[in-house]
Order: structure tokens, then C-alpha cells, then sequence
């Protein structure tokens, strides 16, 4: 038994070096996304995006004067480390991939980027993970994103409040990573700019009556009541309690609160409430659904941030003349940001040309891709108010 | 003024939910302690049953609606609350015929109908669901305040507002009608004095001629018209889900025990305590003692004991409490 197990290793190897060696045309991207999970029905819309990006490559025939780009998907789960770091560690070393394309949620993208990627030397961009702590990640320059930081959404939140001359606010959070995350990073940004925040509570998802948490947020008073919680939970049942029991007639709210429910809950009852959400008016979005024509929802969330990861890592290899990790880590940032010429999504053989000339490029791509700090989205947002009952823009910032 | 500004704050924060909550909680607890108290089980399908009538209620409403029918300023569902009790009293006299019986035939062990109603209870929990789906629906309708905060405001020059809902009174006027029958009901007439005798003594109830199968008949049908009504009013005040109807099983076990098991007064009694220990425990009492306090002693910090995160907290702390130095409660419950 013991001799077969050798055996059919020692073949198997070689049979992979024989491949690797019978396709050195060959480039393979892994496409860690979590394709079951919390996020399966995401997900599929995702992996489409970057493998319309991979194809768009492969068809124009110009990475690296002909390779073609193969994308292998493995599942990272959403919420299983372990499971995710051994399908990235299996597509590193018997795939051969030479870049990531994921992972998706914050918690498994962290596990894979530090117990995968770094040891392996492996460039990895994440089309969601928006939590803070990756942008102090270990990642040896390794580890970018297409999505912007929550700590960017609490900052633009600080921003918006003091322009309307708000110096003081309640806040409460939905009791999860994503609420109890944008909430840290937004005490800080509103501190640190002299804002004021007189408490920061907790509330929990699903329950029918939140008239304590509403008293104690009433208590300690504010000109308005920050709700960094999601709409089709307890962030709206916060909201009802405050406006019933008189507690505030102003809101703010970030992305999670956002959406059609907000304006069927409240209708009139929040006008004069502010918030943001992710959003661009980059032309990049309307070409980006155009190229995608109806093969599947280019409306869906991260997709289009994930066909700018997978054009990123292959506009880098091309940017660095090979596509070893180690080569194209540094070009990542240089081809995502200005000077160059502006490219847009479907003209990624036009971007290859340029830089197989050894012109520069601005990669504007399907979300106005502007790579910050880590290498992480500096994200552009939409400001909005509700007058009327309706959400209305006021600006993109 | 400033007392009067910090009375009215804590009216508004504290004492009007903490008196609607209770309400709610007492008339649940009632059912929960009719049911030890007569059948000699927790009754962990309670809450369950709370939710079954309340949607019963809830569709019944909405065919209402449908139809144009209305109260003007009461909620509707007030007109298709009787609907509901006679669907709840179905369900629960069938559950007791298909179920209960033979164990009471059998004479089990409390524990034994305990682990029985358990599995009642996600029969139950799977029905709601199967029918009106898990989330969130709203049937409330009719006039939403008697007083909002900023009519108030206007009308008395205070710079704080007192909101008071039309469903909080409800809740409250409810709740003091349900109780004084059901005490008239079990203290003056024949059959409740026959299920007194039952409860403190069944062999002597037995012996003197009371027909037991007609006291558990009408235990259900008072237990399920006081659940239907608590799921109701909770649904009016607040919104009903399933889910949530599952975990009010919790606070009202508390009060039910707190109270004394068995007890109809204490479960009363209970109820409020529950409701207030978890609102004012929580509450940062900070707005009213800075109205209260002169200037240079008002507070800075939000003078809150606990945060609201551990609202949950506080009412089995104070059932731990009272089960270590009073295991039968505050009214001297019975204890098995």
C-alpha cells in the first residue's frame, strides 16, 4: 500500500512538472471566492466578472506575447479559515497559479493572505474584504484589494457630518464585525476631527423592541443618531424606536442602511437624514455592463470589482514583463494609478499594447479604481439625503 | 421646570415601555402559571402559542382590511382578536386530546411533559413559519399616537417629549380588564373555585366530584384566549416575527417563576419586575439627574449601570437570585 501511495506521488509529480513545462503559454489565476457559504448567491456574478476580465486577456492574445489565462476556482467558504487556506494552498502548489483573485470575506481573506499567500509569495487582490484590520495585514506588498476599507466609509461618514456643522452624535452598531468595525473606525476619523460622540451602544439583530437601547442613545443626546446597522434588521427597528419616542428626528447612515426598505419604513418621517454608500458615477460602471450584455447580473455587488482584481493582476504581469509574483507585486499600484492613459473596462488589449510599447497606464476600470495607501481602493462614494421621502444624491465623493 | 422636564424624560424612557412591556409579559406569564398551576407542567409551547394566535389574528386583519372594514382610531385587529382566540383554542385543545392526555392518563412525571411540550413547541414553531413565513409583519393600523413627543413639546413649553402610542394604552387598559376577569372568573364563579380545588389538591377535587377532563378543558381555553391576547398586543406595540414570539418564552418564564409558579398574582407581579429591571438597569440616567442635579454636579458620563447589550442579562440574574434564597418566588409559588 505504503509502495502505491509513493508510487502514484512520484507520478503524479512528475506528470505535473511535464504539464507545467508543455504550457509555459499557460498563465493560472485562482479564483478563490466562496461559492458556498453565506455569500454563495454573490459569488457566482463575481467569478464571472473576473473571468470575463481573464478571457478578454486571453482572446486579444498580448499578455506576455501570447499566454493565455486560465482561471481555477476553489471555494473559500466565507467563514471557514481552514477550508479556505487549504484550497488556496492546493491551487498554489499543484495548480501553479501566479495570482489570487480573492478571497472574499474579510475573515477567511486575512487566514488565506497570511497562512497561503505570504509564505508562498503569492500576489493576491480581493475584490470585498472591506474590513479595516487588512490594511495592517503582514502582507510583504503581496495583499491589494478593488474594495475600499471601512475605515475610508467611517472617515468619509466623519466628513460629511462636520460639513453640515454637526459636532456631536449618538452611534449604535449593529453587534457584528461589519458594525462594530465601520463604528470603531468612525468614532476615531469623528474624534480626531473634534466631532463629539456621547455614546457608542450596541444593539443586537432581530429583535421586536429596542425602546432600552433608544433611552439610553436619548440619554446621552446628540444633534443626530448615527445607526451603523442594516436595514432589514435591527437597525431600523432602532430607528422607529428613536422617532416614536420622540429621541431624534435626524439620522446618518452608512451603506448597510441604505436601500429601498428605508424609504418604504420611514417614507417622510427621516427627511433632513444624511448617509453614503459605495458608489460611482465613473463612466467605467455603464461600459462595464455594456461589455457584460446580460451574460449575467453586472449590477450585482462586487462583480465589477472583481473583473478589475483580475485585470489589475494581469495588467501587472504585463507591466513587469513576467508573471512571477515577485516580478509583478511592485507594478500593481503603477498600473492602477495616474499618470497613464485612462483605460476602461474592454479595452484591456489596448492597455496590454501600451505597455508592451513601455507606455504608462491609469487603470480606471469598472469602479474608478485609485489605489491607496496598502494597496487598497480608495473608494469613491455616493453622498445622500432624504427629502421628499426619496434618497436623493447629493454628491460623489 | 427642570424637575418637571426630568419627570417627563423618564416617563417617556422608562416608565411608559416599562408598564406596556409588563403588561405584556404578565398577561404571557398568567397562561404559563395556569398551566403549572393546574396541569403541573412548564408549558414550553408557550410562546409558540402566543405566536400561532397572534397570526391567526394577523390574517384575519388583513382579510378585514381587504374587505374595508375598520375601528377608526382602534387597530383592526382588535375586531379579529376573537377569531383568533377560537382558532388558538382549537389548536391547543387538540394538542392536549392528541398529546397531552395520555400522559396525563399515565400520570408522567412533570419533567416527562416538559420534554412533551418541548416537542410541541417546535410542531408549533414549524406550523407559524410553514404559514406566514418568518420575518417581520406589521398589522398594526388606526391612529398611531395619542401623543407624540413634539405635540407635547408644543403644547407644554417642556424641552422634553412625551410620546405616548395608542397601542401602549391599549396594552395597558387590556391588560388591567384581562386580569380583573380572569380573578373574578377563578375567585367568584363555580367552575373557577373547581379549579382552585384542582390545583392545591387533585385527588380531594377528584374525591369531591369535580370532573377533571372539564377543568383541563377550560384551563386551555382561558390559557389560549391569554396567550392569543399577550401575542397580540406585543404584535400591535412592537411587530411580530416567530422568531422573537420563541424568545419571549424566556423573559416570561422568568416572571412566571420569579413570581411564584402557580401563582396568578406573582406571575403579575413578576412581569413587571422583569420589565422594569431590564429597563432601568440598563438606562443612562444621565438626562435626568443633569435635570435634577445643580449645574456643577451634573454628570458627565452616562450614569448607566450596564450597558444595553446585556439587557437580556439582568432578568436571569434576578430569577437566579430569587431561585437561590426563594426557590417558590416572591407569592410562594408551588415547587415540584
Amino acid at each position: 500500500m505504503k509502495k502505491l501511495l509513493l508510487a502514484t506521488a512520484a507520478s503524479a509529480l512528475v506528470a505535473t512538472s511535464a504539464l507545467a513545462a508543455s504550457h509555459s503559454d499557460e498563465i493560472k489565476i485562482g479564483v478563490v471566492l466562496g461559492f458556498t457559504g453565506p455569500i454563495e448567491s454573490l459569488t457566482p456574478s463575481m467569478a464571472a466578472g473576473a473571468e470575463l476580465a481573464m478571457k478578454e486577456v486571453s482572446d486579444s492574445g498580448k499578455l506576455l506575447g501570447g499566454a493565455k489565462v486560465t482561471p481555477v476556482r476553489a471555494d473559500s467558504t466565507c467563514v471557514d479559515a481552514a477550508a479556505a487556506t487549504a484550497a488556496a494552498v492546493r491551487l498554489i502548489t499543484s495548480d501553479g497559479i501566479k495570482a489570487i483573485m480573492g478571497a472574499d470575506c474579510s475573515g477567511v481573506t486575512s487566514a488565506v493572505l497570511a497562512n497561503a499567500a505570504v509564505p508562498n509569495g503569492m500576489v493576491m487582490i480581493s475584490p470585498s474584504a472591506t474590513s479595516p484590520g487588512l490594511s495592517t495585514a503582514e502582507d510583504n506588498g503581496l495583499f491589494f484589494r478593488t474594495s475600499p476599507s471601512d475605515a475610508r466609509q467611517g472617515q468619509i461618514m466623519a466628513d460629511i457630518l462636520l460639513e453640515e456643522g454637526i459636532k456631536s452624535v449618538a452611534l449604535t452598531y449593529s453587534n457584528t464585525d461589519y458594525g462594530k468595525g465601520l463604528a470603531d473606525s468612525f468614532q476615531s476619523a469623528y474624534e480626531a476631527a473634534g466631532g463629539k460622540i456621547t455614546i457608542s451602544a450596541a444593539h443586537e439583530d432581530g429583535k421586536a423592541d429596542y425602546s432600552a437601547e433608544v433611552a439610553a442613545l436619548a440619554s446621552a443626546g446628540g444633534e443626530r443618531l448615527v445607526v451603523a446597522g442594516y436595514v432589514d434588521q435591527g437597525g431600523s427597528g432602532v430607528v422607529r424606536a428613536a422617532l416614536d419616542a420622540g429621541a431624534f428626528d435626524t439620522f446618518h447612515f452608512p451603506d448597510g442602511m441604505i436601500g429601498a426598505k428605508l424609504e418604504e419604513n420611514f417614507g417622510t418621517e427621516i427627511d433632513g437624514s444624511t448617509g453614503q454608500l459605495p458608489g460611482t458615477d465613473s463612466e467605467g460602471a455603464a461600459m462595464y455592463t455594456a461589455l457584460v450584455d446580460g451574460k449575467f447580473d453586472s449590477t450585482s455587488p462586487f462583480t465589477s470589482e472583481s473583473y478589475d482584481a483580475a485585470a489589475l493582476i494581469m495588467l501587472a504581469m504585463q507591466a513587469a514583463g513576467s508573471s512571477d509574483p515577485a516580478d509583478y507585486k511592485g507594478k500593481v499600484l503603477d498600473v492602477a494609478n495616474a499618470p497613464g492613459e485612462k483605460i476602461f473596462p474592454g479595452e484591456l488589449a489596448k492597455a496590454l499594447e501600451l505597455l508592451a510599447a513601455g507606455t504608462d497606464i491609469d487603470y480606471v476600470g469598472a469602479t474608478a479604481v485609485e489605489l491607496i495607501g496598502p494597496g487598497e481602493s480608495a473608494g469613491s462614494y455616493r453622498q445622500i439625503t432624504l427629502t421628499g421621502g426619496k434618497i436623493t444624491t447629493v454628491k460623489y465623493r | 421646570m427642570d424637575v418637571l422636564n426630568a419627570l417627563v424624560a423618564l416617563l417617556n424612557y422608562v416608565l411608559v415601555p416599562g408598564i406596556t412591556y409588563g403588561s405584556q409579559l404578565a398577561i404571557g406569564a398568567l397562561g404559563v402559571t395556569l398551566v403549572y398551576g393546574i396541569l403541573r407542567f412548564s408549558n414550553f409551547a408557550h410562546g409558540d402559542t402566543m405566536a400561532f394566535g397572534t397570526m391567526v389574528t394577523i390574517l384575519a386583519t388583513w382579510g378585514l382590511q381587504s374587505m374595508g372594514v375598520s375601528l377608526g382610531p382602534l387597530p383592526t385587529a382588535l375586531l379579529a382578536l376573537p377569531l383568533g382566540i377560537a382558532a388558538t383554542a382549537l389548536l391547543v385543545l387538540a394538542t392536549d386530546r392528541m398529546v397531552y392526555r395520555f400522559y396525563r392518563r399515565v400520570r408522567a412525571k412533570p419533567v416527562i411533559l416538559v420534554i412533551v411540550s418541548i416537542g410541541v413547541m417546535f410542531v408549533m414553531n414549524g406550523v407559524v413559519r410553514l404559514i406566514i413565513g418568518p420575518e417581520d409583519q406589521r398589522f398594526a393600523d388606526g391612529a398611531r399616537f395619542l401623543i407624540t413627543a413634539r405635540e407635547f413639546k408644543q403644547w407644554t413649553g417642556l424641552s422634553e417629549g412625551l410620546a405616548l402610542r395608542s397601542t401602549q394604552v391599549l396594552t395597558i387598559v387590556t391588560a388591567i380588564i384581562v386580569v380583573i376577569a380572569l380573578f373574578w372568573f377563578l375567585n367568584r364563579t363555580r367552575t373557577g373555585k373547581s379549579m382552585r380545588a384542582y390545583s392545591d389538591n387533585e385527588d380531594l377535587a377528584l374525591l369531591s366530584g369535580i370532573n377533571p377532563e372539564r377543568v383541563v378543558l377550560v384551563t386551555w381555553l382561558i390559557v389560549a384566549a391569554l396567550a392569543t391576547v399577550a401575542g397580540v398586543l406585543y404584535g400591535l406595540d412592537k411587530s411580530f416575527r416567530p422568531f422573537t414570539y420563541f424568545q419571549l418564552l424566556l423573559p416570561i418564564f422568568a416572571s412566571a417563576i420569579v413570581g411564584g409558579l402557580g401563582n396568578p398574582l406573582g406571575a403579575i407581579a413578576g412581569g413587571f419586575l422583569i420589565a422594569f429591571s431590564e429597563v432601568t438597569v440598563t438606562y443612562a440616567w444621565k438626562k435626568v439627574l443633569g435635570y435634577l442635579l445643580p449645574d456643577s454636579m451634573a454628570p458627565d458620563n452616562l450614569v448607566q449601570l450596564l450597558s444595553t447589550d446585556y439587557k437580556f442579562a439582568v432578568s436571569f440574574v434576578i430569577l437566579l437570585i430569587v431561585l437561590l434564597f426563594r426557590p417558590t418566588g416572591l407569592f410562594r409559588g408551588k415547587s415540584v
